[in-house]
């Protein structure tokens, strides 16, 4: 591949403008409040973990968090495995108020996504291969199980990928489809602005906290990504 | 046009201090003359596309020289060096028609546009794609993309050398023989080095008149195809070359005879001063060895089983540990497992740890 | 060749419809049905035609003011994060690294502003952004700008804007870094022997073989930006005044804060035509600038 003159320093400003921002944000989260309203400093220099403990020793917090994955690893199999027309897993039963709901509405958005992108992957593989495999007797679910989704594995990744990424990042519709039971973080956070002012850097920790998920899923897929995005038309 | 000259040439990808054997091109010494058509054979991996791209500037040589009629381009840019290649998958551009691809090198090089239009139009010509020069390059067929390739090469008056990587890949079994003729027509019109890179033989020896044969990073023969077949200079050449290859069996020389099995057969040069300690084989072509019906004087072997090719049969027969395939001759039927085998010794050679011994009169 | 019709696909891809169904259709019935009605609450509705869509559109009204005003706004700010977005993330992608440990680990940071809630988002720069608390407002204020989201328009659309560019440039450069990627190394090889220029290099391949991806880049930033909500409500509310309500605040404040349904659906509706519209332009457009046509400029 070939690049461009001064690309390095491109790339580190890039880079440098892009975690700036969130180098804040963390910063802010091992300040107190006091800290954060009284100075300006690049480091926190009474660095406190009580934002942090906060959020994890109150229910009302950390639930958020274990809702908001559930329902995004959810949306992302759903996604997935209904793009590549393959599980039949769906029954409407029960559905509001549950992670579910939120899930499925996220697949307005992720199933046409997921088909598109997967449509590149699928349309790669040589027409050859499946001609060959009816040839060998294969019947189409076993050539779906056995010789296209290991072909196209790459591409799920990337699918996956994308649908966690928009699914994982909206509040619009988590704080409109459920009442209490199923909030996710995003909606909960809204709870730092209260009638005292915004309790600045319990937001910015809850705000970190939301980053790691994100972060942990791009740092695992990492290879598979740079793979996937090489194979396929995306 | 130029005659290319590799001095001591050799190529590692990682670095010039790997250990030898790890070099992907072996030191080689040659000479490719001006207008010559070569072809480039060896099985995948061989080190004949690095080669390639030593001489087309793509990869630059860990150690040795490049000369272009005497002048050493080594470390040259690909442009500077004025050569043309075409790929294994056709290289369009995609947004430009027909015509503009085969302009586009010489756009780029500042040639004037009245110059280049008479250019294009004169390649279109030569290569039949005038009907084209119009129409967007990316919806045309596979073989016409390669012509187009090929095109942005010729195009340039003062190309050097036309180099190919294994270029009908992707191309239609019947189109494929066209566009070798277009080649070879090509090449006698126009008086150009063209360098061929391929792993089937058959495009090797009906496209070149001198085959360069390279095995595990070393060219181990260039020759015409008939030498190629008549006197393999080494054993790869007599196996890779020919179909069935020849046959290589482990043997003692001595004088005028060569000792397989125990039993001893006929040379016709005398070999008398043979490396020690070297590993001796015999090499001799299916063709040049007859299976007949047992007989004391014949080395005996066992039927395997017989190969009809229409025109000719192979018998594939066993001795001892060796396999070998032998012709069959017309009219002639073997009975039983058990047969002899007749040697033509005009066309038995020896080899020396797989070099060919040149025996004395 | 063609490929037979292989008619079980059907029962195969049956489940999509059914959630799209489900999950889009319903509702959208649901938005058509209230858009022709009119409320005084209590659940009981009026039949009222056309007449929401009629005043939508029709500026010398109230609702038609601020609608259209709303969209100028939108599609100002969608054409500059374009404009921006675009140009910056192809140079991106021409600036990754080329092997290494350095391509994983600028995949990963240039993937981090993606994967952060939208919300998050809002609130990092809600925060950067500020004079008192933020890097950002904090050194322009020092270096001389009296910078102040909060109470500039010009400020605001400058943080609204900057943040947009912060969060989804990564898309464009990674959509535009995997078209690059596909490029056989073949291509620049010919390229070089040809004697192309970097210049020509990027006009005659490199463009052309990210045309799909940059498709795809557009039509996902624009329809992004033209819905865009959460992070301009978390900055700045709509405001300074109305001068950063896009279309979708403007939408929420209607069917919410004043739980006008009929206005809303209809407000929707045409919000929707508007981004297919404007879609299928793009589309239009890019996709025929690749077809085959007889090129204007022959070779004579």
């Amino acid at each position: 591949m070939s690049t461009i003159p001064g690309r390095r320093i491109i790339m580190v400003t890039f880079l440098f403008f892009l975690l700036l921002p969130i180098y804040w944000l963390v910063n802010m989260s091992f300040k107190t409040n006091n800290e954060i309203v009284t100075s300006m400093h690049l480091w926190p220099y009474q660095p406190t973990l009580a934002n942090y403990r906060t959020i994890f020793t109150d229910e009302s917090w950390y639930s958020g968090y274990i809702n908001s994955l559930k329902y995004v690893i959810i949306n992302t199999v759903i996604s997935i495995s209904v793009a590549l027309p393959f599980f039949n897993l769906y029954s409407a039963i029960n559905l509001f108020d549950t992670p579910w709901a939120v899930a499925l509405a996220h697949c307005i958005f992720n199933v046409p996504l997921a088909v598109w992108i997967l449509e590149g992957f699928v349309s790669s593989v040589p027409r050859e291969i499946d001609e060959t495999a009816f040839l060998d007797g294969y019947s189409f679910p076993r050539f779906f199980v056995k010789i296209l989704i290991p072909l196209i594995a790459s591409g799920i990744g990337v699918a996956a990928f994308f649908c966690f990424m928009f699914s994982w990042v909206e509040l619009l519709l988590a704080r409109t489809l459920t009442s209490v039971a199923a909030k996710p973080i995003s909606a909960t956070m809204t709870r730092t602005v209260s009638a005292a002012g915004v309790d600045w850097g319990l937001l910015a920790a809850a705000g970190v906290l939301t980053i790691i998920p994100g972060a942990l899923v791009i740092w695992f897929v990492r290879n598979y990504i740079a793979r996937g995005f090489a194979l396929g038309r995306v | 046009m130029a005659r290319i000259d590799l001095v001591d040439l050799a190529h590692s990808y990682s670095g010039n201090d790997a250990p030898p054997e790890s070099f992907a091109l072996k030191p080689v010494t040659m000479t490719w003359r001006q207008g010559g058509a070569y072809a480039l054979l060896g099985p995948s991996g061989c080190g004949k596309t690095t080669l390639l791209n030593l001489i087309s500037g793509i990869v630059t040589p860990s150690r040795g020289k490049i000369l272009f009629d005497g002048v050493d381009i080594s470390h040259a840019t690909t442009q500077k060096r004025n050569i043309a290649q075409v790929f294994q998958f056709p290289v369009i551009y995609d947004t430009m028609t027909v015509g503009q691809n085969l302009a586009f090198p010489l756009k780029n090089r500042g040639v004037a546009p009245a110059d280049i239009d008479k250019r294009v139009k004169q390649i279109a010509d030569l290569l039949d794609l005038t009907p084209y020069l119009n129409r967007k390059a990316t919806r045309l067929t596979a073989d016409a993309k390669q012509k187009i390739s090929l095109g942005r090469g010729l195009v340039r008056s003062d190309v050097a050398a036309v180099l190919f990587d294994e270029p009908l890949t992707v191309i239609d079994p019947e189109l494929k023989w066209q566009l070798r003729s277009k080649l070879k027509a090509l090449h006698r019109e126009l008086d150009l080095t063209m360098i061929y890179v391929t792993h089937d033989q058959t495009e090797a020896l009906t496209f070149a008149d001198t085959v360069v044969v390279m095995h595990d990073g070393r060219v181990v023969q260039s020759g015409t195809p008939a030498e190629l077949f008549d006197k393999p200079a080494h054993t790869f050449v007599g196996y890779f070359i020919g179909s069935p290859g020849m046959n290589i069996i482990p043997a003692q020389v001595g004088g005028h005879a060569a000792r397989i099995d125990g039993h001893t057969i006929a040379l016709s040069r005398r070999y008398n001063h043979l490396p020690s300690g070297a590993k001796i084989e015999i090499g001799v072509r299916p063709e040049f060895v007859d299976i007949a019906a047992p007989a004391p004087g014949l080395l005996s072997a066992n039927i395997e089983r017989i190969d009809d090719l229409g025109r000719i049969r192979f018998a594939r027969v066993r001795v001892g540990e060796a396999k070998l395939a032998a012709r069959v001759p017309p009219g002639f039927s073997p009975s039983g497992d058990t047969a002899g085998l007749v040697f033509d010794p005009s066309h038995v050679h020896v080899y020396a740890d797989s070099l060919l011994v040149e025996g004395a009169a | 060749m063609e490929k037979t019709v292989n008619q079980r696909a059907w029962f195969l891809v049956l489940p999509v419809f059914l959630i799209v169904a489900f999950s889009a259709i319903l509702p959208l019935m649901t938005v058509v049905n209230y858009s022709v009605q009119d409320t005084f609450g209590n659940n009981q509705f009026f039949w009222n035609g056309v007449g929401w869509f009629k005043e939508l559109l029709d500026p010398h009204t109230d609702l038609g003011e601020r609608f259209l005003a709303s969209v100028g706004r939108n599609l100002l700010f969608s054409a500059i994060i374009l404009a921006i977005e675009v140009p910056l993330g192809i140079v991106v992608a021409l600036s990754m690294p080329r092997q290494g440990w350095q391509v994983a680990a600028c995949l990963v940071i240039l993937a981090l502003p993606l994967l952060i809630p939208w919300n998050v988002v809002g609130t990092i720069w809600q925060i950067f952004g500020r004079p008192d608390i933020g890097l950002l407002g904090y050194v322009l204020n020092r270096i001389g700008f009296n910078y102040n989201y909060v109470a500039n328009d010009l400020d605001a659309w400058f943080t609204v804007i900057i943040m947009d560019v912060w969060h989804w440039t990564s898309l464009v450069a990674l959509l535009c870094y995997a078209g690059l990627k596909s490029i056989p190394d073949a291509y620049y090889q010919a390229a070089q022997i040809d004697g192309a220029s970097r210049w020509a290099v990027f006009k005659a391949i490199q463009l052309p073989k990210m045309n799909r991806v940059l498709l795809i880049a557009v039509l996902l930033r624009f329809m992004d930006s033209f819905m865009i909500y959460t992070e301009p409500f978390v900055v700045t509310g709509g405001g300074p005044g109305n001068s950063t309500t896009f279309v979708s605040i403007e939408l929420v404040k209607i069917a919410l804060g004043q739980f006008d349904l009929g206005k809303a659906a209809a407000l929707s509706l045409v919000y929707n035509l508007i981004i297919l519209i404007v879609c299928w332009i793009f589309y239009t457009v890019m996709t025929n600038a690749g077809a085959d046509r007889p090129a204007k400029e022959s070779v004579k």
